[in-house]
């Protein structure tokens, strides 16, 4: 036997285990990739365009004749620039998302493929209305199933996000109170501290005082002190149900009657609606407006921040003020956009958005829908909620659930108590978990919850995969006790860039990419 | 010049004369954390005791900063602007925010001295 | 069903191990009578093939632009898109990553925006950019409301020629919301920027014009910036087809302060209106009152180059009520389609693209003008260009679209109750074919005859 043996990999560069820095910068797979600012080959093109058209020139005297400074690539190179630089994000495609609030549950291909069907990418929105009647079914039967699962009458489809629906919504309770002569008198909106920070951000927008509605030992609304906020000045309150802290406001009827009863109107948050679609229709709990987010219960891709839909549903109360366009018909008479309040939509609170909405979405969103069914739906939100009740059972011994005493809805709330004097924040155990190959759940939010960390599993996880997550985190919460800081504090290590600097980002910040920038560098 | 005075904000005041000089205090800055935009408030403004008048950045939180007195702002300190780590470094020195001249005088007796304001902060 | 991996076996081993029954016990919370005990009363889920069929049978009732000869503008401009953009967008890692709030591993969405941001700076010809909002008329909204905090003022003053989407979408904020926002009316013939110039006051936040306007015609707005300028006001300048911005002058180079655009044109189908892609830039003393995501450059622990979102503390997730815009998502996918398709482009790419549009719409035009009774009205023009019918033209859109001619966009589609009901609004791209042209021609002069 050859005594020293052959090595079978390179030895560490140095007595600390850190492996060489390589010549190229690039880790094997995880390639270092230079912006495309600075892989100008001057002369290289990534498009072929065709040939060119012999035309008078009518641009006055405005031909643009500076550079525009864009850098010129061949189509190689681009595939391969933005191959290499996509894998270093983590997606639901790579695995476990379990970032509260969020949804980040799997995205089917086929509402891609249905997305891109020719009837639908490539509509245009100003085509004459008889050479879009499919369009416009297709909108009439989301609005239906939306109407549906949600009990409520109206639905509009305009609004492009989760915040810009909050607007839309309290928009349209703006304008019903303007309607009767109350809007003017009514200058508050409550919410309770938990809420998304869209909620009093849309409320101020709006010209309205947010009022903070304080939570019980509960996490859920504090009845009697939100009871005593109220008065006439009251336009409405926003609250999120399932709240922020993943739990049912089991007195939301009380919180619908005592805000109607001086005269208000309840705004729903849906963005956690997931939890609960095909199983409660917010309808039937008093609601008056909310907003679905179409990217979460209905699982059109986040693709990286948007795009979204957030389209609203609306109480009898309420519809008529809905935004512009509206669609109308059926199948029989045929479909029809009023697109002006011109055009009889005149109780309309006006556009708030550039044509008819999402349509994108809208494809991908109904073929969710209909893949699922009702029955599904209804499987779908009783999975995710059951996952989410599983990861909280089996990590409460060794986590801290702060509202931990009954069942929780689709998503799982601990606090940073467990890591009391460990020396360790839940940032840096956040942090722990991408170097365990996960993604970090929600940190620091909801506010009301200290060092928060909101776990939602989803219903895409099977079991297996859900077991090794809590068997990960229990590993986890053990280290931290053992004080093992060094995993934490200096985590992540084996992610594609360590921890950033975030304040030198903010102090002197940098947004784009200039050559002089670079020269001087080079310089120095 | 007097000794420095705190509210119950975590603002300091330095009185010379008729002159308030102001900013956040050294416990706040370390609350915060790195400071990386200070938001002044405009030269010439009116401002009012409690008002905010000023917003703190850091990384994770915008802070807004109170009057401690009422008055005019006559000069601020533009040397945040390059430097909001000055806020960090010296937030009762250096990392003044801006100089008022003061309206009202009694506005004063409210603030706390230096020893009543730590036992402030250790509540 | 297809989408969950929970076997019912799983369900029972989970269920016990919670210390429940059944899956209603933990929605104990519910109000009585509030959760169901069936599936609501619509078809319960399909397969793969079902589902295809019945959105396939929606598509069809639709006429696709592919189709047919399409000449629509107005704010949404079909143009080819290379087969490379769908495989990058397409790629799990960008498809189904969240907004970067983890930088450490997401590096890849962060850097393509900070591509994006920069490759927007540089079209507009304006310092900086965001990392994208909704779509062009929420992106103008959003500028109305930024010069409204940067001059404390509030009274916006538009033209008649903004696309009338993006004015009304201004006109709801600034309703609800408490500024004035002042319109005006469309004039087809030629631009307002006279009649702008002479509005603008000591109250005025910021002017707002559309370049090229809705009805196609490009005019030099340097002097409207001055005036604005002189009087403390903002100019705010909206591009809806940002493959303008390779043939004619760039926003920044004519004085203005916001520089916002609907991105769709490049790397974006229609999607008949949506989603989109907002552009927004700006100077760069204006970057602390900026709406929306921005995306900056940074180094690692290990002093290694690295991107993060930043200057958050403008959002509302930090600031809450006193944020500078409640947006949170926005158009990540669009912003990245945009950079990738106008990566390919490159500084050649994109201005020939530029030159084959104006080409294709100048040959048009020569054609057009020789049909009597069509009057063209924009002189100056990039890709699109109004022309007044001798008949009503939104009667000649129908009977060209029943003869399989999508011919345009009629104003009074955009204006119902205006006098517009003569003028036709017409847009080329490098779409369009010769053959194309012919037919349009054809169905005009059949629809006029």
């Amino acid at each position: 036997m050859l005594k020293d043996g052959r090595p079978t990999r390179p030895l560490p560069a140095n007595d600390s285990g850190e492996p060489f820095a390589t010549f190229t910068g690039s880790r094997a797979l995880e390639q270092d990739e230079p912006l495309i600012f600075e892989m100008d080959s001057p002369g290289a093109v990534g498009v072929d365009l065709p040939t060119k058209v012999a035309a008078k020139t009518r641009l006055g005297d405005l031909a643009r004749q500076e550079k525009v400074g864009l850098p010129s690539l061949a189509e190689p190179t681009v595939v391969r620039h933005y191959t290499r630089i996509s894998r270093l994000n983590y997606g639901i495609d790579t695995g476990l998302f379990p970032l509260g609030s969020c949804t980040m549950k799997h995205n089917p291909r086929l509402n891609e493929r249905m997305a891109r069907l020719p009837g639908f990418a490539d509509l245009h929105p100003m085509q004459p209305v008889s050479t879009i009647q499919g369009a416009l079914a297709l909108m009439q039967h989301l609005k239906n199933w939306l109407s549906v699962l949600t009990g409520m009458p109206g639905v509009a489809l305009p609004p492009g996000a989760g915040a810009h629906g909050e607007l839309c919504g309290m928009m349209a309770i703006k304008a019903a109170l303007n309607s009767r002569g109350d809007g003017e008198k009514r200058r508050r909106v409550l919410a309770p501290a938990s809420a998304h920070g869209t909620n009093p951000a849309t409320a101020a927008m709006l010209g309205y005082q947010v009022d903070e509605i304080p939570e019980n030992d509960r996490g859920r609304v504090d009845l009697e002190a939100f009871k005593a906020m109220l008065g006439e000045d009251v336009a409405g309150i926003m609250l999120t149900n399932p709240n922020t802290c993943g739990v049912f406001e089991n007195d939301i009827r009380a919180i619908a009657d005592a805000i109607h009863d001086i005269g208000g109107f309840f705004y729903c948050d849906g963005a956690n609606f997931n939890a609960i679609v095909g199983r409660v229709r917010p309808g039937d709990l008093g609601v008056d407006a909310m907003h679905i987010n179409l990217h979460k219960t209905f699982s059109t891709p986040h693709g990286g921040g948007g795009p979204g839909a957030g389209p609203v549903v609306f109480s009898e109360a309420l519809a008529p003020f809905a935004p512009i366009p509206w669609i109308v018909g059926d199948d029989e008479t045929g479909f029809d956009l009023i697109e002006s309040s011109d055009q009889g939509a005149t109780t309309s609170f006006g556009r708030m958005k550039g044509f008819h909405g999402q349509m994108g979405m809208f494809t991908r969103a109904l073929t969710y829908i209909l893949s699922h069914g009702s029955d599904g739906l209804m499987q779908a939100s009783g999975d995710a909620v059951l996952a989410a009740n599983y990861v909280k059972a089996r990590l409460q011994d060794v986590m801290s659930a702060p509202f931990g005493d009954g069942p929780c809805m689709h998503e799982a709330l601990f606090d940073e108590s467990f890591l009391k004097d460990t020396g360790i924040t839940t940032l840096d155990f956040a942090k722990a978990m991408i170097d365990e190959g996960y993604h970090p759940m929600t940190m620091y939010f909801p506010l009301v919850v200290k060092g928060a960390m909101l776990i939602e599993p989803t219903e895409s996880e099977s079991k297996e995969s859900l077991d090794k997550f809590i068997d990960c985190l229990r590993f986890l919460a053990e280290e931290a006790k053992n004080r093992n800081v060094e995993r934490f504090q200096q985590a992540p290590r084996f992610a594609p860039r360590r921890r950033l600097d975030e304040t030198q980002a903010a102090r002197k910040p940098i947004l784009r990419w200039r050559p002089n920038v670079q020269e001087l560098q080079a310089a120095e | 010049m007097t000794d420095i005075l705190f509210s119950e904000e975590h603002e300091w005041v330095r009185v010379d004369g008729d002159v308030a000089t102001c900013g956040i205090s050294e416990y706040a800055q370390v609350q915060l954390g790195d400071v990386v935009f200070v938001d002044l408030p405009t030269l010439g403004a009116e401002v009012n005791k409690d008002d905010d008048c000023a917003v703190v950045e850091s990384v994770k939180a915008a802070s807004d900063v109170y009057a401690p007195v009422s008055g005019e702002v006559i000069e601020i300190n533009e040397a945040l602007e390059t430097d909001p780590g000055l806020v960090n470094s010296d937030a009762q020195g250096d990392g003044w925010f801006f100089k008022v001249k003061i309206s009202d005088a009694s506005e004063l007796e409210g603030l706390m001295d230096e020893a009543a304001y730590a036992k402030f902060c250790k509540g | 069903m297809r989408y969950l991996p929970l076997t019912d076996a799983n369900r029972q081993e989970m269920l016990s191990a919670i210390g429940v029954s059944k899956i209603d016990d933990l929605f104990s919370d519910v109000p009585a009578g509030a959760l169901l005990d069936k599936p609501v009363d619509l078809p319960h889920g399909k397969s793969e093939m079902e589902v295809e069929r019945e959105m396939a049978s929606l598509a069809k009732r639709n006429i696709s632009t592919g189709t047919v000869p399409s000449f629509l503008g107005t704010g949404a401009y079909r143009h080819h898109v290379p087969a490379t953009v769908d495989y990058v967008i397409q790629r799990g890692e960008f498809l189904t990553a969240y907004t970067p709030y983890q930088p450490e591993i997401a590096q890849g969405t962060l850097q393509a925006l900070f591509e994006f941001q920069t490759q927007v700076a540089l079209l507009t010809g304006m310092d900086v950019a965001n990392a994208s909002l909704y779509d062009g008329a929420t992106a103008t909204a959003e500028a109305a409301l930024m010069a409204n905090r940067v001059t404390r003022r509030e009274k916006i003053l538009a033209s008649g020629n903004l696309h009338p989407h993006y004015a009304g979408t201004v006109d709801t904020l600034a309703r609800q919301t408490g500024f004035t926002f002042k319109g005006s009316s469309p004039s087809p013939a030629g631009s307002d920027i006279a009649a702008l110039k002479d509005q603008i006051d000591s109250e005025t936040s910021a002017v707002i014009v559309q370049y090229p306007d809705i009805f196609g015609h490009i005019v030099d707005f340097t002097s409207l910036a001055e005036a604005a300028h002189a009087a403390g006001a903002l100019l705010i300048v909206v591009t809806t087809e940002i493959v303008s911005l390779g043939a004619i002058k760039a926003p920044g180079s004519m004085g203005a302060d916001i520089a916002v655009a609907e991105g769709q044109s490049i790397g974006n189908a229609l999607n008949f209106g949506g989603p989109h892609v907002g552009l927004f830039a700006c100077r760069e003393k204006l970057i602390r009152q900026m709406p929306g995501r921005l995306c900056g450059e940074t180094v690692d622990a290990e002093g290694r180059r690295g991107f993060v979102l930043t200057l958050s503390t403008r959002e509302q997730h930090i600031r809450r009520a006193k944020a500078t815009s409640n947006i949170c998502t926005n158009a990540g996918l669009c912003a990245l389609a945009f950079t990738v398709h106008m990566t390919l482009l490159g500084e050649t790419g994109f201005k020939e693209l530029a030159a084959l549009n104006h080409a294709r719409a100048s040959q048009l035009v020569d054609r057009l003008i020789e049909i009597p009774g069509v009057e063209l009205l924009t002189p100056a023009f990039f890709n699109e260009f109004a022309v007044r019918l001798p008949k009503k033209a939104a009667e000649v859109v129908q009977v060209m679209a029943d003869s399989g001619v999508l011919g345009g966009v009629p104003a009074s589609r955009l204006w119902p109750s205006s006098d517009l009901n003569d003028i036709l609004i017409i847009a080329a791209t490098e779409t369009n074919t010769d053959a194309d042209i012919d037919a349009l021609v054809n169905a005009l002069e059949g629809a006029l005859a």
